[in-house]
């Protein structure tokens, strides 16, 4: 069963037209990656999803629900939330301030908590921290847990890895794989090692275009595709 | 040097500006009677600075929107209570001083509410059409400011209004040989019970935190769930109520007011708010109460540099720390 589904989706950023055609169909639970080069569209499907960025043609469905005209936080409070690329913590407030925003009623669900030391064990310690002062592993992690503090059907997480150590990768893989088994996830990466290693489904965006979609495990499998997509042998 | 800073910034950092400016002061003034009296002038002058400057600072750090209509709410303001105190002149001359302060809070009350309902309407009809461009934001709002102006002139005349002070507020009491002006006191406390209030309002509040958050990033905001449209309407209403209370503040201190005196004032707010740091409550606070203390002083040391010493302050401050004394961005 598909829990979003994107036709023929159109975006333009001021005068250019970044999106052309975006067909997807991401379905319920586990993780969806979407793959390409800089400047396919990859941030800009997440965002035009988001609503922070209008689609000029085409639809956006959301468990069957048309949400391309609907304003930002109406789309949040369907469910879906968005780890973008620059994280989006903010600094000035602490790491439980940056959390608590997130929760509907200002409260925490102590069991959703516990869940959170327990995959991210950094926040815990920087709890009254100001969340500027983390370094930028804490701050992705920061940006995840606030995605998942409240129940959420759809997570929008747009380069997890990017700048951050390989020990920090794997630390995050592990959390998304676990996230993964009660949210849909859909993934935004250029690092292939780690996409491969999450996704179920997967599909390339290529100049504004899906130009590839199917499962991880036959796209991981064919090297010529690979390469002719994602130019990964250049 | 590393370790003079590491003190330094344990107790307060920049926070401590104001007290170096004011032992600088003590030094050059020599009289400390004279230095107390200019001291509490400029700190009286810092609050009622601020009262002006902090909706704008929120207006400008949450909002993005560089309001110069923003002296018009404190135009207002100064002539409303100015209105309502002459039309109360027998409250105030009153030897009760229950009547006194029953006049005072009216005049505040008309001041505000008419900056609550000003602030809807300006944001709705003017600022909305130009949210995110900041060129037709400057254009629009200083045509309402002219706008705004030529209706004081229209309503009031063009004459300066005297505006009566309350029986107690009247007159200095002595400490030592320093006279204090009761007005000047009163200032300072009230300037300083608003920032408190606003400091807990921003600091333990939901409200407060959705205000600090979108000061940093308003696309996050609404991407957690927040209408953050409907916040600025609130955030705006509340800055421009600010803007005619601390107007209202400073038509009792001059007590000589013209249509020009929200024009006048706009420059320090300018400054006071780019030197404290956008959308920066204890930035503004601060900034203020640098601007009132360098004002003064300088204003009784070199009178002819009066003017342009907060210009200097500015500048010296922005060439130091370009994002300001306490941005509320980091």
């Amino acid at each position: 069963m598909s829990i979003l589904s994107l036709k023929t989706m159109k975006t333009n950023i001021g005068q250019y037209a970044v999106l052309h055609d975006v067909t997807l169909e991401v379905s319920q639970g586990g993780v969806f990656v979407l793959l390409g080069r800089n400047g396919a569209g990859k941030t800009t499907t997440l965002r035009s999803i988001m609503g922070l960025w209008k689609p000029s043609a085409g639809s956006i469905h959301f468990r069957g629900q048309d949400i391309s005209e609907m304003h930002t936080a109406d789309i949040a409070r369907l469910g879906i939330s968005f780890v973008p690329e620059d994280m989006g913590i903010f600094g000035g407030l602490t790491v439980e301030e940056n959390l608590i925003l997130a929760t509907a009623k200002g409260t925490f669900d102590k069991a959703r908590l516990a869940r959170i030391y327990e995959l991210f064990p950094a926040l815990e310690i920087f709890w009254t921290k100001q969340a500027w002062s983390l370094s930028g592993g804490q701050k992705q992690m920061l940006s995840v847990a606030r995605a998942i503090i409240e129940p959420r059907e759809l997570i929008l997480v747009d380069e997890p890895t990017k700048g951050l150590a390989p020990a920090i990768i794997d630390a995050m893989a592990d959390a998304f794989r676990e996230i993964a088994q009660s949210t849909t996830i859909l993934l935004v990466e250029q690092n292939f090692e780690f996409a491969k290693s999450l996704g179920r489904d997967m599909a390339v965006i290529d100049d504004g275009r899906i130009a590839h979609s199917g499962s991880m495990a036959d796209f991981a499998a064919d090297k010529a595709l690979q390469d002719r997509l994602l130019s990964l042998s250049a | 040097m590393e370790t003079i800073t590491k003190i330094v910034v344990r107790f307060g950092g920049v926070s401590l500006l104001p007290v170096a400016v004011a032992l600088i002061a003590f030094v050059l003034i020599g009289a400390p009677s004279s230095w107390v009296t200019l001291t509490v002038a400029g700190l009286a002058m810092g609050m009622m600075i601020f009262l002006m400057a902090s909706g704008l600072s929120l207006v400008f750090g949450l909002m993005d929107v560089m309001n110069f209509g923003h002296s018009a709410f404190i135009s207002f303001g100064a002539f409303i209570a100015a209105s309502v105190l002459a039309g109360l002149s027998g409250w105030l001359g009153s030897e009760l001083i229950i009547l006194n302060i029953a006049a005072l809070f009216l005049a505040f009350t008309a001041a505000i509410l008419f900056g609550m309902v000003a602030g809807w309407f300006f944001e709705a009809v003017i600022i909305k059409p130009v949210y995110k461009d900041h060129l037709r934001q400057i254009l629009i709002t200083m045509g309402a400011l002219i706008v705004a102006e030529q209706m004081i002139l229209a309503i009031w005349g063009g004459t300066p209004m005297t505006v009566p002070r309350p029986h107690f507020l009247e007159g200095s009491f002595l400490i030592g040989d320093v006279a204090i002006e009761v007005y000047r006191v009163f200032a300072f406390l009230l300037g300083l019970a608003v920032y408190l209030a606003l400091y807990l309002t921003l600091n333990r509040t939901r409200i407060g935190l959705l205000i600090r958050a979108g000061v940093e990033n308003r696309e996050m905001v609404e991407a957690l769930g927040f209408r953050i449209d409907r916040l600025f309407i609130g955030v705006f209403m509340l800055g421009s109520a600010l803007a005619a209370m601390g107007g209202a503040m400073w038509a009792g201190y001059e007590t000589l007011i013209t249509p020009a005196l929200g024009g006048e004032m706009m420059i320090v707010v300018f400054i006071v708010v780019i030197i404290g740091g956008l959308g920066s409550i204890e930035g503004t606070l601060l900034g203020a109460i640098l601007v009132g203390l360098m004002a003064n002083y300088v204003g009784y040391l070199a009178p002819k540099l009066a003017l342009t010493s907060n210009m200097i302050l500015m500048m010296a401050i922005l060439l130091w720390r370009p994002n300001g004394l306490k941005p509320a961005v980091k």
